[in-house]
């Protein structure tokens, strides 16, 4: 980008800026950064700048790279969440793809400073990144990356079991190879410290049988404090594996509105912008890719999230579709005041998860629509085919909210870690009428069976029957509970 | 409030995490695929693929197992054009690879990763271990024989010839002597590999590749054959550039034929190995001076034979002048696996135990073949060459 391109960016930055004030839009100071295609995918597949190795990045980043060589795919921006908010722009992209990127970009800006999910997260995430990449580089200097990499691994695949409830929290950098050998606790810092410290103050240090713990969600945590013979680095790592997955927590559960509002106002700015027709032109082509049908097994974000904030507005706008009129519980037609949309689609961004938001806004006319449907897979007659079931839309609704209820993951809690007096440890699912992947749950409790170095039982439910699955780091078994 | 922004366009271009975690990746992708050369390397596409085709090769393990829900139990949304209706398919999968078990789901891009390699890419993996057993100097032509050979370093280069390992070794040398220890890659460290044309001795071989045509070889007995010969052949060419390759083509009679004729399909009638052997004798009478060659005859059968008496005295000739005798015994016996050679192995067994020249081997099913070229091919023929796993 020469002088006079990038002049003429900070110009249209500062047009888009105003229009979204004007618009109402409040959001953190941004940093925009104009990056090459690698840059743009690294980030991409890292999730944060700086982000510890790993060779599971390195496979999403050579798969989103050779798609976007392909051309098959593009990502347009880079956004995380962060006060000043940092923006990556791909620098190949066209001027009017740079201010359709920068408005997007303000939209998801707004979303971060403003959704209720996003109240209590680290914004200093992309240095605490930085900080734990280095305690984990050091950790290969010092112990060799093999071994780093083996439990890096066991502590990602267990990633996915954590508390919901809990956040990533700034916290001083730990030098990795001082402290008092207490473990670090991620639960200190808030207004409420005296609750959570009740269960680690009753353990007294170096006690040979601690007190059961209570029955926990927070399995990374749980391990950290818990496990009994990690060295020093190794409950360091479970810490930084669990506190970068927290900060992940608020997009992986507003991903649809977040998307749908940033398209909502991407759209919104460009419209209100002084474009010459050949850039409203390319302004609708980008426009109608984003908001489009995804593949047929997925849904795509941005084009639901984008259509159901549309109806949201239109209907509390007081205006009526050809569709029939709404009602409320008692069956009484809805009248609305006209004008009524802004304050609503404010309301919903601040107020709302995915979760919420299609229980409450997506309805029958936008499920026909938008062409959602269920599907499952068939294995009958010697190949496996995906079938569509069901295009109902109350079905298809909860079914898609049932897939994003605790983000699709089933819900394990450790409930034991003196199972049978061995001092194996015992995790239980909760049941709610689908059965487990019992391959890839017995591969995941291997890694956990070689943190723990003692056998691992999982409580669970199979075909109707109860039945608890075991690895003990080498065999997988399993047996009646 | 007034936000404000900044907007830099720094030079981004030294910046190449990624490639560490990449490269590593791709380690493991090898590493994966080599422990399942068995299952990969006779499947009927690779062995029918073009040169310089991009094979696709399901790989299991390089993701990260989670604790998740079974997929032919799950319901999921999807989301179409417009107009879809319940009992459309939107997606298929071949059922799960044969002799894998119980693999959890197909699931397009979920569950498996597919590696894609070229033909030629494939070969090296598979070639790694292998060799010419008992490879002698021989030859009076001492035609130096050119070669390419990846043998030395420069600063300069085109990408694909980039050393990583080196690169990342200047790198943390570099870092180390600035005082700021790490990996960060600047281009002062990035170097290539590049090649000499080196010329070494002539090393004469030839390579006779038998197979049993008769009728009661069967579809399978066929296939496994050459599938067999396909690998063989390309290692050979890959490998060892100037190793003749005599074919030949055996029932109750036998052929010297061109390599299309014997990788074509097969004839009917008797057996009579013993012909084969007797027709690779002549030729190497006439042909390939023992003193000058080293040779290598190699035949598959079924084992069911006319005059396996005879069969033993011409090995015995053909052991006294030949680096490696090689016999293959196919027979489709997935349900026992049995071991048991049929009567022509079982002669040869008998009288040839102990004797390290002469190298059996038994397939019962297309996962055999690997092992077999790795009994064949390996520093201590019939020792199992080592695989990472």
């Amino acid at each position: 980008m020469n002088a006079s391109e990038r002049a003429d960016l900070e110009r249209w930055i500062d047009l888009i800026q105003e229009a979204a004030h004007q618009s109402g839009l409040d959001f953190y100071p941004t940093h925009f950064e104009v990056a090459p295609d690698h840059v743009i995918y690294e980030l991409g597949s890292y999730g944060l700048p700086a982000r510890f190795s790993h060779w599971t990045f390195g496979r999403d980043y050579h798969h989103q790279k050779t798609l976007y060589e392909y051309g098959l795919a593009r990502i347009y921006e880079i956004v995380f969440n962060t006060d000043p908010c940092q923006a990556f722009l791909l620098d190949s992209n066209s001027m009017l793809a740079h201010k359709f990127v920068v408005a997007h970009v303000l939209g998801h800006n707004d979303f971060f400073k403003n959704n209720t999910y996003f109240e209590r997260t680290n914004r200093q995430m992309v240095e605490q990144v930085r900080v734990h990449g280095n305690r984990i580089r050091k950790y290969e200097e010092t112990i060799g990356t093999d071994t780093v990499e083996l439990f890096l691994d066991g502590a990602l695949a267990l990633a996915d079991n954590f508390d919901p409830g809990l956040t990533a929290e700034f916290r001083p950098p730990v030098e990795p190879d001082e402290g008092s050998g207490k473990a670090p606790s991620s639960l200190s810092g808030t207004e409420y410290d005296d609750l959570w410290n009740i269960r680690v103050e009753k353990r007294p240090a170096g006690d040979a049988s601690p007190a059961a713990p209570e029955p926990t969600r927070d399995l990374l945590g749980f391990l950290r404090d818990r496990a009994p013979s990690l060295a020093r680095w190794q409950r360091d790592i479970l810490d930084i594996v669990r506190d970068e997955t927290l900060y992940f927590i608020p997009q992986m559960r507003t991903k649809i509105l977040n998307e749908g509002w940033a398209s909502f106002w991407h759209e919104r700015i460009l419209t209100s912008l002084p474009l010459t027709p050949e850039e409203h032109l390319e302004f609708r082509r980008l426009h109608a890719s984003v908001i489009s049908p995804g593949s047929r097994m997925t849904i795509n974000p941005y084009y639901v999230g984008y259509t159901i904030l549309r109806d949201i507005e239109r209907r509390w706008n007081g205006e009526t579709s050809d569709e029939a009129p709404e009602e409320n519980w008692r069956g009484e037609p809805i009248q609305r005041a006209a004008g009524g949309g802004m304050e609503k689609l404010f309301e919903v961004r601040s107020m709302e998860c995915d979760v919420t938001f299609l229980r409450k806004y997506l309805t029958r006319a936008l499920v026909e629509r938008l062409d959602l449907y269920t599907y499952r897979r068939d294995d009958s007659g010697g190949e496996a085919r995906w079938v569509v079931q069901d295009a109902g839309w109350e079905k298809v609704r909860d079914t898609l909210v049932d897939s994003m209820t605790n983000f699709g993951l089933p819900i394990i809690t450790v409930e034991d870690d003196d199972y049978m007096h061995r001092g194996e440890l015992l995790l239980r699912h909760a049941w709610d009428g689908k059965d487990l992947d019992v391959d890839y749950t017995s591969r995941t409790l291997a890694y956990l069976a070689r943190i723990w170095r003692k056998p691992v039982h999982l409580a669970t439910n199979q075909s109707g029957q109860n039945v608890v699955l075991c690895h003990d780091g080498d065999t997988a078994a399993s047996h009646a509970p | 409030m007034d936000a404000d922004f900044s907007l830099s366009t720094d030079a981004w271009d030294l910046h190449h995490r990624a490639d560490r975690d990449r490269e590593r990746h791709n380690q493991k992708v090898k590493e994966a695929i080599r422990r399942n050369l068995g299952a990969i390397i006779s499947q009927q596409d690779i062995i029918t693929a073009d040169q310089g085709k991009i094979v696709k090769l399901p790989v299991r393990g390089l993701e990260l197992p989670r604790i998740r829900y079974g997929d032919n139990d799950t319901e999921h949304v999807g989301q179409g054009p417009g107009g879809t209706r319940p009992g459309d398919v939107i997606g298929r999968a071949p059922a799960s690879a044969e002799g894998t078990g119980k693999e959890a789901g197909t699931e397009p891009g979920v569950d498996f990763y597919e590696a894609e390699l070229t033909v030629e890419e494939l070969a090296e993996l598979v070639f790694e271990d292998l060799f010419l057993p008992n490879l002698q100097e021989r030859g009076v032509q001492q035609i130096p024989s050119e070669q390419a050979e990846f043998n030395s370093i420069s600063r300069r280069g085109i990408a694909s010839n980039l050393d990583r390992k080196r690169t990342l070794l200047e790198a943390w040398r570099r870092n180390a002597r600035s005082g700021t220890p790490g990996w960060s890659v600047h281009r002062e460290d990035l170097r290539f590999k590049t090649w000499e044309m080196v010329t070494e001795p002539h090393r004469n071989a030839v390579v006779f590749a038998m197979r049993d045509v008769s009728g009661s070889m069967g579809e399978f007995e066929a296939y496994i054959c050459r599938s067999f010969y396909f690998w063989m052949l390309r290692f050979l060419q890959t490998r060892y550039a100037s190793a003749e390759i005599v074919f030949i083509t055996c029932h109750t009679e036998a052929h010297e034929v061109d390599e299309h004729t014997f990788f074509g399909l097969g004839d009917s009638g008797g057996t009579r190995m013993s012909e084969a052997y007797r027709l690779a004798l002549q030729i190497i009478e006439r042909r390939y001076n023992a003193r000058e060659w080293n040779i290598y005859p190699f035949l598959f059968s079924d084992g069911y034979n006319w005059g396996d008496a005879e069969c033993v005295d011409l090995m015995r000739q053909m052991v006294e002048i030949c680096n490696l005798v090689g016999y293959g015994e196919i027979a489709e016996d997935v349900a026992s696996r049995s071991l048991e050679f049929a009567p022509l192995g079982q002669a040869y067994a008998e009288a040839f135990a102990g004797e390290p020249r002469v190298c059996l081997v038994k397939i019962n099913s297309r996962e055999d073949v690997w092992p077999a070229l790795q009994r064949f091919f390996s520093r201590q023929p019939g020792v199992m060459a080592k695989v990472a796993s």
